[in-house]
């Protein structure tokens, strides 16, 4: 752990894992998604689902949804935020095999129509950890760059993604790769040490065999 | 972090003759590769950040389950009157430290340090210590560097999360952290830094996590006041020469030995402790069906 993860976040509370990393988890799915969003089912499992209302889990949720991060004091208020904006929001509650107490799966539209199904999970500390994208199992906590990219499972499409990160000058933190079948759906999980150019990422999605692009920027 | 006790930082600031806060700055400059302007300002902003979270205290909000609320107040409003026992001094750091924790119950926002449950207790202490003694700025950032690299070597050989190891490592580690830097500000050795910590800690092991309805309330909220209080009545028994007899690394480990053997009814789940009291049962079925 850092010195600023021992002294800090500033963060609005009651609760890091409960609060500050919901707020996170939304937001790393906003970011995702690419765009405002237009709709979402929100369903949480385990400790989210028992104590998650005390501790302002689903306005914190909302809040990341909405581009708030962790210490934005507009937190508490983001139904109203949500309200103005036109957002339908529904919540309910999950019960996922083998997760972490603190998940909750969210179930996003945009308002172009792009859609995204995130199963996340809050860690402890503020910390989360992205487990699935679309169904499919991942790893990775939101902290890098991050790109991850949705292939049928057929050789090349590695090659094509890393040499145009290596092309770009982005050097590669993680890599991750994962597919439901031989021949199916496959996802790749990049974690960056530098930002991707855009046109890069638009690139990509035009790629034969390429289902879908998603790629976390951090700037802000 | 690259210190695994708090004898190793002492012996390396002995051997460069440095003090304690510059061997925590130099680790955190090597460690994020940040130069020491970016690494101090960015510990200033938490100092401001703490200011700002007590001076924003609202004594109106309730917390959402409405057991939290106003107490921080009633606090201030004793100590004005001149009622408190512990005097002026003791009652700015329980006002201080009640207040943060209701803000961080009522969704304002706070400094966890290390945690959110336990950001009361170190504002509380360094604010007041400020408030009464008028200490430089630069002088209270370092103090901040020397509570982070007590609780980095807490959080490396036993735990800073209530659901690992129980209160003890929340409000117990703040505490700890904490009167090391009061000793640091009172001009104390490297040894009294260490020696307060371990005498801080000491005190609160065993404490254990069983809020009531799961909420970072009850008893949260006025563990920060015995957090703090104990912070200050350590760093003085350390710098009168009072010695710990079992050293600091040692009652980090104990502590770390604690919360393993800590049945889990007893870490944040809410199935045991006050969290299953009558009174306790009644409010977490209040919140079920709210």
């Amino acid at each position: 752990m850092n010195l600023f993860d021992i002294v800090g976040p500033v963060m609005v509370g009651p609760s890091s894992s409960h609060t500050a990393g919901a707020v996170k988890i939304g937001y790393i799915s906003y970011r995702l998604l690419g765009e405002d969003i237009k709709k979402v089912n929100v369903l949480f499992h385990g400790s989210f689902a028992l104590t998650g209302k005390g501790h302002g889990t689903d306005r914190a949720i909302i809040a990341g949804l909405l581009g708030m991060q962790p210490d934005d004091e507009r937190i508490p208020y983001s139904f109203e935020i949500a309200r103005e904006n036109e957002i339908e929001i529904f919540f309910g509650t999950i019960v996922l095999n083998q997760m972490h107490p603190n998940t909750v799966k969210l179930e996003l539209e945009g308002k172009t129509g792009k859609r995204l199904d995130i199963v996340a999970s809050s860690t402890g500390g503020g910390r989360i950890k992205i487990c699935q994208i679309d169904g499919i199992e991942t790893n990775f906590g939101g902290n890098y760059p991050t790109l991850i990219v949705h292939n049928i499972d057929q050789p090349g499409h590695v090659t094509e993604v890393t040499s145009m990160l290596g092309h770009k000058s982005v050097n590669i933190a993680t890599m991750q790769l994962f597919r439901e079948s031989r021949g199916g759906k496959a996802v790749m999980v990049i974690e960056c040490d530098q930002e991707i150019p855009i046109e890069s990422v638009k690139w990509l999605e035009h790629l034969e065999g390429i289902i879908k692009v998603s790629y976390l920027s951090l700037e802000e | 972090m690259s210190y695994h006790s708090l004898e190793e930082i002492i012996e390396k600031a002995q051997r460069e003759k440095k003090k304690f806060w510059e061997i925590i700055l130099e680790d955190d400059m090597n460690e994020r590769q940040v130069t020491k302007e970016k690494s101090m300002n960015k510990m200033k902003k938490m100092l401001v950040a703490m200011r700002e979270a007590h001076e924003n205290y609202d004594k109106d909000l309730i917390s959402s389950s409405k057991l939290v609320g106003g107490d921080g107040h009633r606090v201030k409003e004793a100590r004005e009157k001149g009622m408190l026992i512990c005097g002026d001094f003791i009652g700015a750091v329980m006002e201080k430290a009640i207040k943060m924790g209701e803000s961080n119950a009522c969704m304002r926002r706070v400094v966890a340090a290390p945690t959110a449950g336990s950001c009361g207790v170190i504002p509380a202490v360094l604010l007041s210590y400020d408030e009464f003694y008028l200490v430089e700025e630069e002088k209270l950032i370092e103090a901040l560097y020397v509570t982070a690299g007590i609780g980095q070597v807490i959080a490396k050989r036993a735990f800073i999360a209530g659901a690992m190891g129980g209160c003890q490592a929340e409000i117990g580690s703040a505490s700890a952290m904490v009167a090391g830097a009061v000793v640091y500000l009172r001009d104390g050795s490297l040894e009294q830094i260490a020696n307060a910590s371990a005498i801080a800690l000491k005190n609160l092991l065993g404490l254990v996590c069983d809020p009531i309805g799961g909420l970072v309330e009850v008893p949260c909220v006025k563990r920060n006041v015995i957090g703090a209080v104990n912070a200050l009545t350590s760093a003085d028994l350390s710098l009168a020469g009072v010695v710990s007899k079992v050293p600091a690394d040692q009652v980090i480990d104990a502590m770390g030995d604690i919360g393993s053997r800590m049945p889990a009814s007893l870490k944040e789940t809410s199935e045991g402790g006050l969290a299953i009291t009558p009174t306790g049962l009644e409010v977490a079925k209040r919140l079920e069906e709210a």
